[in-house]
């Protein structure tokens, strides 16, 4: 069985005390094996932020199964670290304190922070230098600037070692250079660390620059229309975007958007 | 070097400290200055001398009855910041609690003060603890409303990153909803208390044997028109100083909220 299984599912979300309400997914199927990247692209609305809060237990199904590690999703899925494209840093704690936010609240960590705050620590700025953030985790988060607050948005979805990480367009709101920049360090740490990971994203170069399979979903409510997998040789080095084959296999995901938004 | 000796003394000055100083005294001097030209009788308005001439000949109990009203403002200004916490909590820790109580705040706070008052000399008679009262009920919503409003407005992302790894409402609440909520809750207390102050010398006016208010009503009576304004300008200058103390907190306490240094 797949890592992250999502078999024929609907998500409708009702407005209390009706039986109406939009329905944001249907007939979703999608399947992740465990260290596979996995890129879902789409039309704008097309419901993929409600997959992500269905592949972490945010969000119930109304319809269909939702499997996590073999276990079906019941509750919050602990095992699963977050990025969004809003890095929500919080002001008053710095940046290390930030990145540690998750080690305070989930299990078994929370129990052992205290006693082994210092410890903690030291995980959260070799985490931080591997994204090249040396030192910032002394430094308040809006001291840093937006591609750098994004890499510790990153270290903190990352830094309680989760099995799935879900990324919700973590890079929408980063120039051209910083976005790339990004790109690598995700690239990097998803090889070194083998989790499994869900993308979710409006840019196809991003997506086929990083993930073993897209997915493009249709227009509301969203489900898979197109699984295609890229056989591009891993590792990447930026310069494969601008080559012939990968040019097209993004060419053939536009084609698929533009049938998807009709 | 040379640069240094050549600016006049005018711009060596630090205009930022000095402008509250000298808009104060310009104020005093053209009020004196007005009085003078047109001739206004000392009873319709006295002239700032005057006024300092009377703060002078009852200065004793312009000073006993200030204290008087700066410890009941006080306690007032203690319940609220009790009170309007715990509201505040209660009221921003669910949107159903938020959307039930919150009709129920607002008229509570459009009522007037003025009218309460003489419901609470009827429960506790005349004396300082109406005007405890008064001072803690008016000063206490805008307290309740901040501290609210700050939990109310936790980015959903930061609520979902937490909710995600199995944090439960009393987590988000402590690591990011009061926090969140502090810089709110200091600004407010900014407005409440000069509220305060406005409710204590309110319930002073109408029921009470000591304080400013009922000082100012007793020289109204004597027609001791200089010392109703010594006693006005004694309460500004309670509230500046407690407005400055709030402000000084404040800083003091979320001084990340204000990084932007705009208003520095």
């Amino acid at each position: 069985m797949a890592f992250v299984d999502i078999q024929n599912v609907a998500l409708r979300y009702k407005p209390q005390g009706s039986d109406e309400g939009t329905l944001a997914v249907e007939h979703l199927d999608l399947s992740v094996e465990r260290g596979e990247f996995v890129a879902v692209v789409g039309p704008s609305g097309c419901g993929k932020s409600s997959l992500m809060k269905l592949a972490t237990g945010l969000n119930f199904p109304t319809d269909g199964r939702v499997t996590v590690a073999g276990n079906d999703v019941s509750g919050p899925v602990a095992i699963a670290g977050m990025a969004f494209q809003n890095p929500v840093m919080l002001p008053w704690r710095l940046t290390r304190d930030n990145v540690l936010l998750p080690l305070e609240v989930v299990e078994p960590h929370r129990r052992s922070f205290r006693s082994n705050k210092k410890a903690y620590q030291e995980k959260a700025e070799k985490l931080l230098a591997s994204v090249g953030l040396e030192g910032a985790g002394s430094k308040f988060p809006w001291q840093l600037s937006g591609g750098m607050q994004q890499r510790a948005s990153l270290c903190r979805a990352l830094i309680h070692e989760p099995e799935l990480l879900m990324l919700d367009e973590p890079f929408g709101a980063l120039d051209a250079f910083t976005r790339e920049e990004l790109w690598c360090v995700i690239r990097d740490l998803h090889a070194s660390k083998g989790f499994t990971t869900i993308l979710v994203t409006h840019d196809l170069r991003e997506a086929v620059f990083l993930a073993d399979r897209v997915y493009v979903m249709s227009a509301r409510p969203g489900k898979i229309i197109v699984d295609r997998h890229v056989p591009l040789e891993r590792p990447r080095p930026i310069e494969v975007t601008y080559e012939k084959e990968f040019s097209d296999i993004v060419q053939e995901l536009r084609g698929h958007i533009a049938d998807a938004r009709q | 070097m040379t640069a240094t000796v050549e600016r006049s003394w005018a711009s060596r000055l630090d205009w930022v400290k000095l402008a509250p100083w000298l808009c104060t005294a310009g104020l005093f001097i053209f009020w004196e200055i007005a009085v003078w030209i047109f001739d206004v009788p000392y009873y319709i308005l006295p002239s700032p001398t005057r006024i300092a001439h009377a703060a002078w000949e009852f200065g004793p109990g312009l000073w006993r009855n200030s204290l008087q009203t700066l410890w009941t403002t006080l306690a007032g200004f203690g319940l609220a910041i009790v009170f309007g916490l715990a509201l505040g909590l209660f009221i921003g820790w669910d949107k159903r609690i938020y959307a039930g109580l919150y009709p129920l705040m607002i008229g509570f706070n459009s009522i007037p003060k003025v009218a309460v008052v003489p419901i609470l000399v009827l429960w506790f008679g005349a004396g300082w603890v109406p005007a405890v009262l008064t001072a803690f009920l008016i000063s206490f919503f805008p307290i309740v409303v901040n501290v609210a409003t700050g939990l109310a407005t936790i980015e959903p992302e930061m609520e979902d990153v937490l909710r995600a790894l199995g944090a439960k409402k009393m987590d988000i609440m402590t690591k990011v909803g009061i926090p969140r909520s502090l810089p709110y809750f200091f600004g407010s207390l900014k407005v409440a208390i000069t509220l305060a102050f406005i409710g204590s010398v309110l319930s002073e006016t109408i029921a009470a044997n000591s304080g400013v208010g009922h000082m100012m009503l007793t020289a109204q009576a004597n027609f001791e028109v200089p010392l109703v304004f010594a006693c006005l300008i004694a309460l500004a200058i309670e509230g500046i100083g407690m407005y400055a103390l709030m402000a000084w907190v404040e800083m003091r306490m979320t001084g990340w909220a204000h990084r932007s240094g705009f208003n520095r």
